[in-house]
């Protein structure tokens, strides 16, 4: 049997089709545990982690699926997170499916083995459980770490809640393994990681169908021996059989357009996970009444499900106002933003994050992409709730009131549209 | 033991690769794929073997080889080991080779948790005693006196950690030493090792004509030095059972360590060494050799 | 020309000889074995073999006489000193009448 074909044999699922605690149905479970559980259905065979708030329950979780003989994986409790994702990026190569979980120091920790993951084109999957960076030390939510980790060459999905994050789970598996990319699970620390809600659990054996077994692209193979990830030089040059090979910058346009291919596959695919489970997870992005709306909100993870409810507020204040939520936001789907954002006036982006001197990350990129296509609406960089501040709804709903007027009546001066706006800060 | 007339032709080191000439680094790796017979996955951090391996996209090993960060080798062969296992292909060795930068210094961690993990696979730590593929700066492993890119006039000033008995504290299951002008005490280590089940230690003493300046023809003999002279020790720990081997055992057997300096003027790096350090370091390594001599409870076998 | 039919979707080499070149170009000095004191020439027989044992770069065949593979051999010497019945001398690549370099 040639090296493939073992491993087609070898990589099918043979766990229970859903956790005994987790037949398909209604469960009320936090973040962490529906993170947990997409895992499980997904069959993962290699899970390597380190411990660190508030992302230790998933693992906490898999650990016990895993000594229970639930789940016939490995489990590796490494020393540190450069090393969980070491073992993953191992695993991986030998064809297995891998899963770790981490957040804030601990993915900064990673940060060279994230880009040996993604350079190597392995089909990782990750659950960021955002939380701030320190200095100062805070264990609470903002996106600081996942947005400092945007170059790294992952998929990154944002999460609005927790069903979410067990369907990005799932759909995260057959889009990695379909563009060999690693992705990024990301939902916010505590709101979502720590908060029971009511999630609908798939059925493992749909699961089992929507997921095809993991092949990996370069299989470890005694007789065709290869050296995967060598020094490679900045040029092309020619291999013993005389065909030229990539050089380092072909290998990285690679990478670079299979990035920019899996925009379309992270639609199909949630496309195709609507069929069989009948949800969507709104693709790139998902909209909330901006259909005739002149103004828009933008944000991505739990605070653009709370957005819905400032939407509702200010639609009863009439004012024309709808939601963009960000699902991906690497690769960045620009060319599908600047057509839902074609006709609208005023755009509000808020950010958990920083691009330090200058303004929030999101922010940033919704307006590269719209100057791209020509459109000149106003976008207004918010900061908010950066190391767990609160975010009240009536606050993001009085600033959004409050912009739009001085917007209609042509009082945004230069302070508000040149620097970023923070809500909630005392200073 | 092995006799060199017994050590099977099969190579899997390619000639041609872009070593230095007479590196003492293809010797070694070429025994120990011999020794494993070439049913392994190699995983190679940033240092002189990548070098060694070849530039994309052609490759001077013919077994598989996976490149790993920098500190990173030891978490790789932890994945490739759960991997394969995950994929029922385990009959393939997992080969994690390392130099000393990548095991005494930036890769000891996930080393130290590898081996508390007794995780299945073999740890080579070639051992060049500096950084070589960054220019010959000292490294955790560099001795005591040597001049080094990064210890440029006075010479190191700190001894080097004795990473076997690191190693050893971990409980694993087997830790050697051995030098590459043995290589059949090297290969029968690596075949020992190769059916012991968990994290499995060889530490192997490479002479680098480049950084340790001597002519590149003098590499064997070199090596021989610093087993003559005790600076190299070759044992082997084997479920906590000390013995000494080779040509150190023999010498230990009622033979006669020869004078340190023999070793230290056969190359440049030692040259700023001054009579006091030098009889501090010959005082050192008689102390050494006696603890070890007493350690080796199965000397009069 | 463009690098399309490599079809590599990461950065992995297969193996052959000479990644490096032609290193036997690097030589200064080359080995020449003088067979008629080559311990397993002379008995014609598969002994000694030190020469093969050592060679950091494997360029020597494992049997009686050798040959030595100039075409990738280093010229380190080791085979020369090693050899326990002096039957390898190292000369100098810019003598040898074989020899492609000039100075
Ligand atoms: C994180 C990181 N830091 C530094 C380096 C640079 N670096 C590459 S190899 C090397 C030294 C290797 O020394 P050693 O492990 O002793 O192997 P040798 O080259 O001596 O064979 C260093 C410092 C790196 N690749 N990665
Ligand atoms: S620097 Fe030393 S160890 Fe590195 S290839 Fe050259 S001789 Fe070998
Ligand atoms: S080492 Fe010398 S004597 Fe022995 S086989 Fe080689 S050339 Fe002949
Ligand atoms: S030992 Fe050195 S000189 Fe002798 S054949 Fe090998 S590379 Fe050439
Ligand atoms: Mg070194």
């Amino acid at each position: 049997m040639t090296v493939l074909n073992q491993q087609r044999v070898n990589n099918t699922h043979n766990h229970l089709s859903n956790p005994k605690t987790y037949p398909p149905g209604q469960h009320v479970v936090t973040g962490n545990q529906s993170a947990a559980i997409g895992a499980f259905l997904s069959g993962v065979q290699v899970v390597a982690a380190y411990p660190i708030t508030p992302q230790s329950p998933v693992v906490e979780e898999l650990a016990k699926f895993i000594e229970e003989g639930e789940l016939p994986a490995e489990f590796v409790p490494v020393e540190s997170e450069h090393s969980a994702m070491g073992v993953c990026i191992g695993a991986s190569i030998a064809g297995a499916r891998v899963f770790t979980a981490t957040c804030a120091n601990g993915l900064a920790y990673m940060c060279e083995q994230l880009h040996w993951a993604s350079g190597s084109r392995l089909p990782i999957v990750m659950a960021c459980v955002n939380r701030a960076m320190a200095a100062p030390w805070s264990v609470l939510n903002d996106q600081q770490d996942s947005m400092s980790q945007r170059d790294a060459g992952w998929i990154q999905l944002f999460c609005k809640d927790n069903q979410e994050i067990i369907d990005t789970v799932i759909q995260a598996y057959r889009i990695a393994e379909k563009v060999y990319l690693p992705v990024m699970v990301c939902y916010d620390g505590y709101i979502l990681s720590h908060t029971v809600m009511p999630i609908e659990v798939p059925d493992g054996n749909k699961v089992k169908k929507f997921l095809p077994p993991y092949i990996p692209h370069t299989p470890i193979d005694i007789s065709k021996p290869v050296n995967i990830n060598p020094v490679t030089l900045a040029d092309p040059r020619l291999n013993a059989d005389g065909v030229l090979c990539h050089g380092y910058m072909e290998h990285k346009y690679l990478h670079h357009q299979s990035l920019r291919n899996s925009l379309k596959i992270i639609e199909e695919i949630d496309i195709e996970y609507k069929d069989i489970f009948g949800r969507s997870l709104g693709g790139l992005f998902s909209e909330y009444k901006t259909d005739d709306a002149d103004v828009v909100i933008i944000c991505a993870g739990s605070l653009s499900k709370m957005c819905t409810l400032v939407i509702d507020m200010l639609r009863e204040q009439n004012v024309p106002i709808g939601l963009v939520s960000l699902r991906a936001y690497r690769p960045f789907p620009n060319q599908k933003l600047s057509v839902a954002l074609k006709n609208k006036k005023l755009i509000l982006t808020i950010d958990k994050s920083l691009s330090y001197g200058y303004q929030g990350p999101i922010c940033i990129d919704i307006k590269s992409s719209l100057f791209e296509s020509g459109i000149s609406s106003t976008v207004i960089s918010f900061v908010a709730g950066l190391g767990g501040r609160d975010i009240k709804p009536y606050e993001i709903a009085e600033k959004a009131y409050d912009y739009w007027n001085k917007f209609n009546k042509k009082e945004l001066t230069n302070e508000i549209i040149y620097e970023s706006q923070w809500i909630n800060c005392k200073y | 033991m092995t006799s060199i007339l017994e050590i099977p032709a099969d190579e899997y080191m390619l000639p041609g690769n872009r070593s230095c000439a007479g590196c003492g680094l293809g010797i070694g790796l070429r025994y120990i794929l011999k020794a494993l017979e070439g049913k392994c996955v190699m995983t190679v951090p940033a240092c002189c073997l990548t070098v060694l391996g070849g530039m994309y996209p052609i490759s001077s090993i013919t077994v598989p080889w996976v490149n790993s960060v920098f500190p990173g080798t030891a978490a790789m062969a932890t994945g490739l080991v759960a991997g394969l296992k995950a994929l029922k292909r385990e009959d393939i060795t997992v080969l994690a080779m390392a130099g000393d930068g990548g095991t005494y210094d930036i890769g000891i961690q996930g080393l130290s948790g590898a081996a508390e993990r007794n995780a299945n696979f073999l740890f080579v730590c070639y051992d060049n005693e500096a950084y070589m593929n960054t220019g010959t700066q000292r490294s955790g492993a560099t001795p005591k006196g040597v001049k080094t890119t990064t210890t440029p006039i006075i010479g190191k000033i700190h001894s080097p950690k004795d990473m076997g008995q690191i190693m050893d504290a971990h409980n694993i299951p087997y830790v050697a030493t051995t030098c590459i002008s043995y290589p059949t005490d090297l290969y029968d280590k690596v075949k020992k090792a190769k059916d012991i089940y968990g994290l499995r230690y060889i530490h192997l003493c490479v002479p680098c004509p480049s950084g340790w300046q001597y002519d590149p023809k003098d590499t064997v003999t070199i090596g021989q030095l610093a087993v003559e002279t005790g600076a190299i020790v070759l044992y082997e720990i084997e479920n906590g059972i000390f013995r000494l081997t080779g040509r150190s055992r023999r010498l230990a057997n009622g033979g006669k360590l020869k004078p340190i300096t023999e070793y230290l003027s056969a190359q440049k790096r030692f040259a700023n060494l001054d009579t006091s350090s030098l009889d501090e370091l010959q005082e050192y390594i008689h102390k050494r050799w006696n603890e070890f001599i007493t350690k080796d409870k199965t000397l009069t076998e | 020309m463009n690098t399309r039919d490599c079809g590599h979707i990461i950065s992995a080499s297969s193996p052959a000889k000479g990644e490096a070149g032609k290193t036997g170009e690097w030589r200064t000095q080359r080995p020449v074995l003088n067979e008629a004191k080559c311990l397993a020439v002379r008995a014609n027989k598969d002994i000694c073999f030190q020469c093969w044992a050592f060679c950091p770069e494997g360029a020597i065949e494992r049997k009686p006489g050798g040959p030595i593979d100039l075409t990738y051999c280093k010229g380190c010497g080791i085979c020369a000193q090693i050899c326990p019945a002096d039957a390898i001398q190292m000369e100098s690549e810019y003598d040898s009448p074989e020899s492609t370099k000039s100075e």
